[in-house]
Parts: structure tokens; sequence; C-alpha cells
């Protein structure tokens, strides 16, 4: 089965990442702008960052035959320091229009301050300008309240819901978002978000409509295969695989793809400059086998060293 | 299609009326491009020249792949040739609509006002996704020369990207004609190193020296040493130039049991004015005779 995680922070991963997402069956990864584990001082390494995420990025993803997105925006903890949310406001359209970038993101609350309030409102105004789809990021503390919050001031700026992805969301907030028209989407992030089990319990109750599953994996203790672990136990918990195809990658690409910049033809039968230049390995070639996910994580410890 | 072109493919010769590499790229993409796109890339170009801040120039470059896609040229033979004979070297075999379409941008720009033009290019490059760094790097050639463009391409030379170091070493005439011995010297190890073919440099039987000769040939005993190994190409760059221990490295190469790396040995060997050399392709007399014969070539090594 094929997979898209659309919420992945590749940057701060190991190329053994990539090797076993790849081997897991994962054919594109969306990394979303964020926050780098400590703030950012200047516009200028948000520069830096931003042209990392749509260069380097997305060539090193290629090499393992993975095909790399991004969203590009101020998230909610950095739109506190006015000084560097006003710079970083002033470079974000033109990053906004490179390849492969799929939505402004990802954007919203932290503490839900009138800074991020500010931000996230430019943002969303600036993604209404371009026509990109948002990806929200719904804050860690006061959730269901920030979550609630966000989409009211989407639909205050006249967003369309059906464009926007409501990221993170739990039990106590999935309901809402679905009814309000949004798109739904998972963190498969054990320790803070949502586990495996408790997700496939989610898809049980609410179908795979608007609902997609990421993994969120970062500088955190998480876990890049967290598309395919969920995909396997849905499947061994009875969902049925179309079902799990749509959560666990059409849904990411009928949200995403509203861009322009993500078509399935990137990765089934990419451009001949694209397989000459930056997409090594054809994943066709690989599009039917199963999840390796067992062999592709493999342990290194002191009883399995790998000596070349 | 303009009635020149028309007419000179039918006689299978080149338009007589000079073409500047612009003019080129505007025709293959007007051939190419619906009349909307067409009139839709000639009205940014007019705005962006007429504005004062690089908005348009931004969305111009970004939009480009959006609205014209990314396939390639594939530009016939007699096209090629009118690239060469504009610009010498210059070979677009491998370009996509869009990176003409992006050279083209900045070609007017640098037409209209170098000066604007060299005090925008670091910020475009440094600002570029993937696909538009090997686009932008790819039309080095075709932009006036300045300290920004030099100092850009040593960038682009540092980048971990092969792709990226390829635009630049690969069928483009600018480190041909713009680097010292030094970058050069460095463009061809590293081209090794990243493991791409030394055929598509341009001019680079030309500019071989006796320093890359050694270099080449220290890397050559540092991968012997490891146990791996050489790329046959290298001794192409060697042969013209060794002497004394070279000699014996390109020796060493001959006698190996891999067919090519023999043939490519003795081809390097017997462009070696150095009668040591000459005495060790009598050596070898069948691969001799296909070396004069024109059957062991280059081209013929490489494209295996």
């Amino acid at each position: 089965m094929m997979f898209i995680d659309p919420h992945a922070h590749m940057i701060s991963r190991t190329t053994d990442d990539y090797q076993a997402m790849a081997a897991a069956g994962v054919v594109a990864v969306i990394e979303p702008a964020f926050w780098v584990g400590q703030p950012r001082t200047h516009v200028g390494t948000y520069i830096d960052y931003l042209s990392a995420i749509i260069g380097f990025e997305r060539f090193r993803a290629g090499q393992f035959g993975i095909r790399h997105y991004c969203t590009v925006g101020l998230n909610s903890k950095e739109a506190n320091n006015a000084e560097l949310a006003e710079g970083v406001m002033e470079i974000l359209p033109r990053f906004a229009l490179k390849e492969g970038v799929v939505a402004i993101g990802e954007i919203g609350y932290d503490e839900q301050t009138d800074l991020e309030d500010k931000y996230f409102r430019l943002q969303l105004e600036l993604a209404k300008e371009l026509d990109l789809p948002v990806m929200i990021h719904t804050p860690h503390r006061d959730k269901k309240r920030g979550t609630s919050r966000s989409m009211d001031v989407c639909e205050e700026h006249g967003m369309d819901p059906g464009k926007i992805i409501v990221d993170h969301n739990n039990e106590e907030t999935v309901r809402e978002v679905l009814d309000r028209g949004y798109w739904a989407a998972f963190s498969i992030y054990p320790s803070t978000k949502m586990g495996n089990a408790r997700m496939v319990d989610i898809l049980l109750e609410y179908g795979s409509d608007r609902i997609m599953v990421d993994s969120a994996c970062d500088w955190g203790i998480s876990e890049p295969l967290g598309v395919a672990k969920t995909a396997k136990l849905a499947l061994e918990r009875g969902i049925p695989e179309d079902q799990v195809r749509m959560v666990c990658y059409q849904n990411a690409l009928s949200a995403y793809g509203q861009s322009g910049q993500m078509n399935e033809s990137d990765w089934l039968n990419p451009e001949a400059i694209d397989q000459r230049t930056v997409y090594e390995g054809n994943s066709i070639l690989r599009g039917g086998r199963e999840p390796v996910v067992e062999e592709a994580a493999v342990k290194r410890n002191a009883d399995n060293l790998i000596i070349e | 299609m303009s009635t020149s072109v028309a007419l000179a493919i039918q006689s299978q010769e080149l338009p007589q009326v000079e073409s500047t590499a612009l003019n080129l790229l505007l025709q293959w993409i007007s051939d190419r491009v619906s009349h909307a796109h067409n009139q839709w890339l000639h009205t940014q170009i007019e705005n962006i020249a007429k504005s004062n801040s690089n908005r348009d120039l931004h969305i111009t470059l970004g939009l480009i792949p959006r609205k014209f896609g990314r396939t390639d040229l594939d530009l016939s033979t007699l096209d090629l040739k009118a690239a060469d004979l504009c610009v010498k070297g210059w070979n677009p075999c491998n370009w996509s609509i869009d990176t003409a379409a992006r050279v083209a941008v900045l070609c007017c720009m640098a037409e209209q006002n170098v000066q604007r033009f060299n005090d925008t290019i670091t910020d475009l490059f440094q600002g570029a996704d993937l696909a538009e760094s090997i686009a932008l790097y790819s039309g080095s050639a075709l932009y006036p020369e300045s300290d920004e463009l030099a100092w850009l391409i040593g960038e682009g030379l540092r980048s971990n990207i092969r792709s990226v170091f390829e635009s630049i070493a690969h069928n483009n005439p600018y480190p041909a004609l713009h680097f010292d011995q030094n970058r050069w010297n460095h463009m061809v190890l590293k081209a090794l190193f990243v493991e791409t073919t030394l055929a598509p440099i341009v001019g680079l039987d030309q500019r071989a020296n006796p320093e890359l000769a050694t270099i080449l040939c220290d890397y050559a005993q540092e991968r012997w040493a490891a146990g791996r190994p050489v790329s046959i190409e290298l001794w192409r760059c060697v042969g013209p130039h060794a002497q004394g221990a070279m000699i014996d490295n390109l020796q060493l190469a001959a006698r190996s049991a891999n067919v090519a790396e023999h043939n490519a040995a003795v081809l390097a060997l017997s462009a070696c004015p150095d009668p040591v050399a000459r005495a060790m392709v009598d050596n070898y007399p069948a691969t001799a005779e296909g070396v004069i014969k024109g059957s062991i070539t280059w081209d013929s090594l490489c494209s295996v």
C-alpha cells in the first residue's frame, strides 16, 4: 500500500528514517514550516530555513524515492516576536509560490496571545490571496477552545473549510472539526497527541471521510512510521482497505492537491527532468509491495551493529 | 515558428540571421506553449521591466512551471546547432520548458538593465527552490559576467545537491570560459567525487593541465588504497600531461582485467607525448589499433 505522511519534519530526521519510510511504502511527505525547538531571532535564519525545506530537504527525500512537499508559514510561537514576525510576513509571499509548496502552515495558536491572533489572521489573508490551502496547528494547551477559535477566525475571514486542514486532533476536537466541514488530521505522536490504537478507535467511530493520519515526526521522541503502523493496525482490526487508503493516502492528496503542487503523477510518472535531476528511484516498482514496517525499523544496539 | 527558422529547416541550413540566446529561447517557448501563455510571458517581461520592485519578477519565476509545465524541450539537432553557434558550447539538450522560460526572463532583465540584474541575482539564487536552482544555474553562460555571478557559481559548485552541481558542470560553457585553474580542477575532481560523468563537461580536453593530472592520480591512488574502483573517465584528463609516476598509474590501469578500464588507460597513454608512454601502448597492439582506427574513443567508452 502507498502512504503519504502529510506532516513530517524531515529536516530533524536522519537518513535511516527516510530509508525506513520508503521501505514501509511512504511515497510522499509534507514538511510544514515549524518551530525548530528553539526560537529563531533573525529573519535571516528564517529565510535559510525556508530555503532548506524547499531545496536541500526536497533533494534529500528524492534520494530515497520519496517526494517531498512543504508548507510555509510563521508558526504561532514565533509570532510572539513582533520584529521577527514582521520580517517573516514580508518574505513569505515569495516562498509561498515556490515549487512543492502545498499550503500556508502550520499556523494557528499556541498561548492564544494577541500577536498570535494578528499573524494567524494575516496569514489566512495571504492564503486566500494566493489561493492556497491552510494547515492549522491546534494548540497543545487549552486545545478544545483553541481549535474552535481557529475555525471561528477562519470563517470570519471567509475561508473555505474545504481548503483547511486542522491538525493534531484528538477525541475531543474531531466531531466539531468534521461537522464544520474541515479536514481533520491526526498526528500519531503517542506521548503527547495520539496513539495508534486510539486512532483506530476514532476511525471505527468516524469512518474515513475527510480524516487523515500523519506522524508529525520531528526533533522529539516521535515515529516516522506512524502512518504505516496505524494502517497496519487498522487493517488488522478489520477496517476495509479502501478506507485505510483514504486516511493514509488519498485524503492528504485530495486536500493538499488543491494547491496544484502535488499530483499522483509526481511519484507514479514523474517528469523526465525530475528523473534526471532530483528524484531517484521509481516508486512504481515498490508500489505494490506490502509494508515492511518491522524489517525497516532496524534496531541499532550493541548486538546489531552494521559494520561495513 | 518564424519564417526564417522554417526556411532553415527546409533547407537543412542554419538561419542566416544571427540569433541571440534570448531570441532562441523565446522562439522555442512560443513553439511549445499556447498563444495565451506566450502572451502572458511577454506581458510579465514588460511588467518586470517597468516595475521598480522585484515583486513581478518573483511571481513570474514562481508561476512559470505552473503555467507551462515541466516537460522537456526536446530540441532538434538543428536547434542545438543554433544554440552552439550562438554561444559556443551551450548545449540545452536536457532543458525543460520551465528552465527555458526562467532563463529567458533573466536574460531579458540583463538585457534591459545590467545593474539591476547584478543587484538581484544573489537574492534570486539564494531563495530558489530545487528545480529553480537547477534552471537558474543552467543558464549561467547566457548572463553577463559579474563578481556576483562568479560568487554564486562557486556556491553552486559547493552544493551537495548533485543536480545543482551538474547544472553548472555539464553542457554549460561557463566553467571553461570563466574558471581559473584551481576552480576548474576542483570542479573536475568533485564531479568524480559525486559520481557524475566527466564527458558532458564543456572544454574537458582543452582545459586539462598538469596539476589536474597530478591531483587525479593522487585521487586514483586513494581509491585503490581503499579498494574502491576508479572512474575510467579520470584517465582522459591525465593522459596528455602524464609523466613519471603518473605513467605508472596508467600502466596499472592498462593491466586491468576490466576491458573498459584497460581501453581507457591505453587511450590515455596514446594521448601522452612521453616516449615511455608510447612504448607502453605498443605492448597492447590490438587496443592500440582500436585507438588509431577510432573504434576506441572517449565517446564510445563513456556511452557504455
